[in-house]
């Protein structure tokens, strides 16, 4: 009785599993050179882009497949992918919030998404990316008063193509890995976020991601540059549709943060995992990577992982500013098939850097759940600081966790710490909490929320408090 | 308040209560005694509603209701409280947050409005004085890194801030030097009053010079040989479990 109560593994169900119907203007499956020339030229793109993203096919066309993640999945028909699809409107894309398809936006109130100008209060201004394209960014003007960029990406390729040519491929160059180069082929859409110097971005700026068509890919890439002195708060939430196959989702995020910049980058990812038996889900192949470029700059990643069937994902830092600051707090939850392989990359180059990393890796079901992660101290760190702390929960006997750190010192002033802990929701903790009045359920979520604080306190307030929840949630019927 | 008729309960196919009959009444004290093995710990996990212990035969009634029948978390927003033998770590949760959880959860099922931060707070640092808890215990995560000791007394601090009706207390002696030991008698004598019954499950009669019962119970092999007063653990004291062993198993369970 005892480790049933904690192997039982019951349905909670995906709460943004709709389908919204609008008309799609999709490109059939299949990916050759034409294909990249259509996407381009569907988004009217100069010529040294489509050059751009043809040298990234090519680079792709060479590279293996990587396997050396510890997730197991078949093989991906990457023929079988349509590498874009648009929700089908006017000419030109919506001008204002007012023009965007009301399904659309039903989808957006939906996923609780404060798309119109309402959010304002909220503090937040939404960049909303439904399958390939970006279909509205609120707050646009209220920004720009201040000189703050924040639009799609398309958009961004227009109106200010020199920087996103000085910064596009920069952090992640476009052979840096297999999935970054086939993002870097197909991307369609995306955010965009440039913060001038000195500005302190007055509202956290979010993106909302969705995949709704069938058998398509979401390829989207996020840019966000913060000038000299200036901060920024980035938010992005994913979900999907259920459906019974597997969809891919393989995105680029790259941050550059200048002289005593900021970046904090939060994300709440719960694309859809599958079902029970592992059919279906997102295929989350993502390439995370920020640049601590000038002195004293700071990138913070938070992460909180709950969603797909299978994570592949290493938000890291590249720390070259002497006296930057490198960040990452993550909680990577898998249950019923689910996989993740996540972790961070610390790369110390610039003098006194400084990096910290926080995981918590929950596994339950026959969730499988792997910490990866690089620190890794150059000749030139002088004084560099890492600590790193990894904690995995397990829940029930089926599920696995693993750990996998890298460290590289190279300089013998660094300081490198490493922690690792793994334990396990005990029978005898859910009694303890229960014979005090509280149930098995509220139980479960109060020792995971335990385990999980320190992530949670990174995250701002109002994303905590969704990221409780969210786990809460999928954790129902953890235990009986 | 609580009626124990002919309880038996295994743990593994293994019989380990074997008729189990006891009464107890609001605003009495009752102790149970016992060797090592007898059982005495499987009566408490058997009316905390404890995964893993399966009752055979006879039945708990709680002020008149079936005990058995309640799911744990169910039993203590009745009232019944346990006090662990060992009580768990919970790394993470911080103390005070759990136990708003608890009194908030009582409280709603009783259809009372939850408890606001303030006066939470003014309730805990009132009980925590009871038990000479540092207000530092209650901001750690629960139970994590405390001594042997300091577990105990938040056991009776929980008890103190949940307001049971019917605590039972499972060797909450053992492992206690006698300053402890005093400490934790003294928060226990503090709830008694004439609405509140206690079950002291204990191994030595320490205990009881300082929680005095109205009635001792002798726990050997799975059933009560005898009850008396408070004389009746000195007695024991003085001739041992195995003048009790009915079928010598107890002795020499004692005796090992």
């Amino acid at each position: 009785m005892s480790s049933e109560t904690l192997e039982r593994l019951a349905d909670s169900q995906y709460e943004h599993g709709f389908v919204t119907d609008v008309e799609q203007d999709t490109v059939p499956p299949g990916l050759d050179e034409d294909v990249i020339r259509l996407i381009s030229a569907k988004k009217g793109e100069p010529d040294w882009l489509l050059e751009w993203r043809l040298e990234a096919f090519r680079g792709w066309q060479q590279m293996p497949v990587p396997a050396w993640a510890h997730v197991h999945y078949p093989p991906i028909d990457f023929q079988a992918i349509s590498y874009y699809s648009a929700p089908k409107q006017g000419s030109d894309g919506p001008k204002s919030l007012d023009e965007i398809d009301p399904e659309i936006k039903k989808t957006y109130d939906r996923l609780g998404i404060p798309l119109a100008e309402q959010a304002f209060l909220a503090g937040v201004a939404v960049d909303a990316v439904f399958d390939s394209v970006s279909v509205a960014t609120s707050y646009k003007g209220k920004l720009a008063e201040q000189g703050i960029i924040f639009c799609s990406f398309s958009e961004a390729v227009r109106e200010h193509p020199e920087l996103v040519r000085q910064y596009l491929g920069s952090v992640v160059p476009t052979r840096d890995n297999y999935y970054a180069a086939l993002n870097s082929a197909v991307f369609s859409d995306g955010s965009f976020v440039y913060i001038p110097k000195g500005v302190r971005c007055p509202m956290e700026l979010s993106t909302y991601f969705r995949i709704n068509a069938k058998n398509t890919g979401q390829f989207e890439r996020t840019l966000i540059v913060a000038d000299e002195g200036a901060y920024v708060s980035y938010l992005e939430g994913c979900t999907a549709p259920m459906r019974d196959e597997n969809q891919l989702h393989a995105a680029v995020v790259e941050l550059v943060a200048l002289d005593r910049a900021t970046i904090k980058y939060s994300t709440v990812q719960n694309w859809y995992p599958g079902d029970k038996d592992g059919r279906g889900g997102i295929y989350n192949f993502v390439t995370k990577r920020g640049l601590c470029k000038g002195v004293k700059s700071k990138i913070s990643w938070t992460q909180v992982e709950t969603g797909s069937a299978i994570t592949w994902k290493y938000p890291s830092c590249i720390l070259r500013g002497d006296d930057s600051v490198g960040e990452f707090y993550s909680v990577a939850l898998t249950r019923d098939r689910m996989q993740a392989d996540t972790g961070t990359k610390m790369i110390h180059i610039g003098k006194r850097t400084r990096s910290t990393i926080v995981s918590k890796g929950i596994s339950a079901g026959h969730g499988q759940n792997a910490y990866r992660g690089l620190v890794k101290i150059m000749p030139t760190a002088e004084g560099a600081r890492n600590y790193s702390q990894c904690d995995s929960l397990l829940m029930g006997a089926a599920c696995g966790a693993h750990t996998f750190p890298y460290v590289e010192v190279q300089n013998p002033t660094a300081q490198v710490e490493h922690e690792a802990t793994t334990s396990k929701v005990s029978d005898d903790q859910i009694f303890y909490l229960q014979s005090r009045g509280i149930a098995a359920e509220d139980a479960v979520s109060l020792i995971v929320n335990g385990f999980c604080k320190e992530v949670f306190k990174e995250l701002p307030m109002e994303f905590a408090v969704e990221a409780q929840k969210l786990l809460e949630i999928k954790l129902e019927g953890s235990v009986g | 308040m609580i009626e124990i008729s002919n309880l038996h309960a295994s743990v593994d196919d293994r019989e380990i209560l074997r008729g189990i009959d006891l009464r107890i009444g609001a605003g009495e004290v009752h102790a149970v005694m016992g060797p090592n093995g007898s059982g005495k710990s499987t009566l408490a996990n058997v009316i905390a509603g404890r995964p893993g212990y399966t009752v055979t035969a006879g039945q708990v009634l709680y002020r008149g209701r079936d005990l058995l029948e309640l799911e744990p978390e169910e039993r203590a927003r009745e009232g019944v409280f346990l006090a662990f033998q060992y009580p768990v770590e919970i790394p993470g949760v911080n103390n005070l947050y759990f136990l708003k959880a608890a009194v908030n959860a009582i409280r709603k099922h009783r259809g009372e409005a939850e408890l606001d931060a303030l006066d939470f707070m003014e309730r805990v640092q009132a009980r925590a004085g009871l038990v000479k808890m540092d207000e530092a215990f209650l901001k750690r995560p629960v139970n994590e890194g405390f001594s042997g000791g300091e577990k105990k007394r938040n056991e009776i601090l929980q008890m103190a801030v949940l307001e049971p009706t019917f605590a039972v207390l499972d060797e909450t002696d053992s492992g206690l030097d006698i300053d402890a030991l005093k400490v934790v008698a003294d928060g226990v004598n503090a709830l008694r009053n004439p609405e509140r019954a206690f079950l002291v499950i204990t191994h030595y009669q320490r205990l009881l010079d300082y929680i005095v019962p109205d009635v001792v119970h002798v726990l050997v092999d799975g059933r009560i040989v005898e009850s008396g007063g408070p004389e009746l653990a000195l007695a024991l004291e003085e001739r041992g479990y195995g003048a009790f062993g009915r079928h010598g198993g107890a002795s020499r369970r004692a005796g090992a």
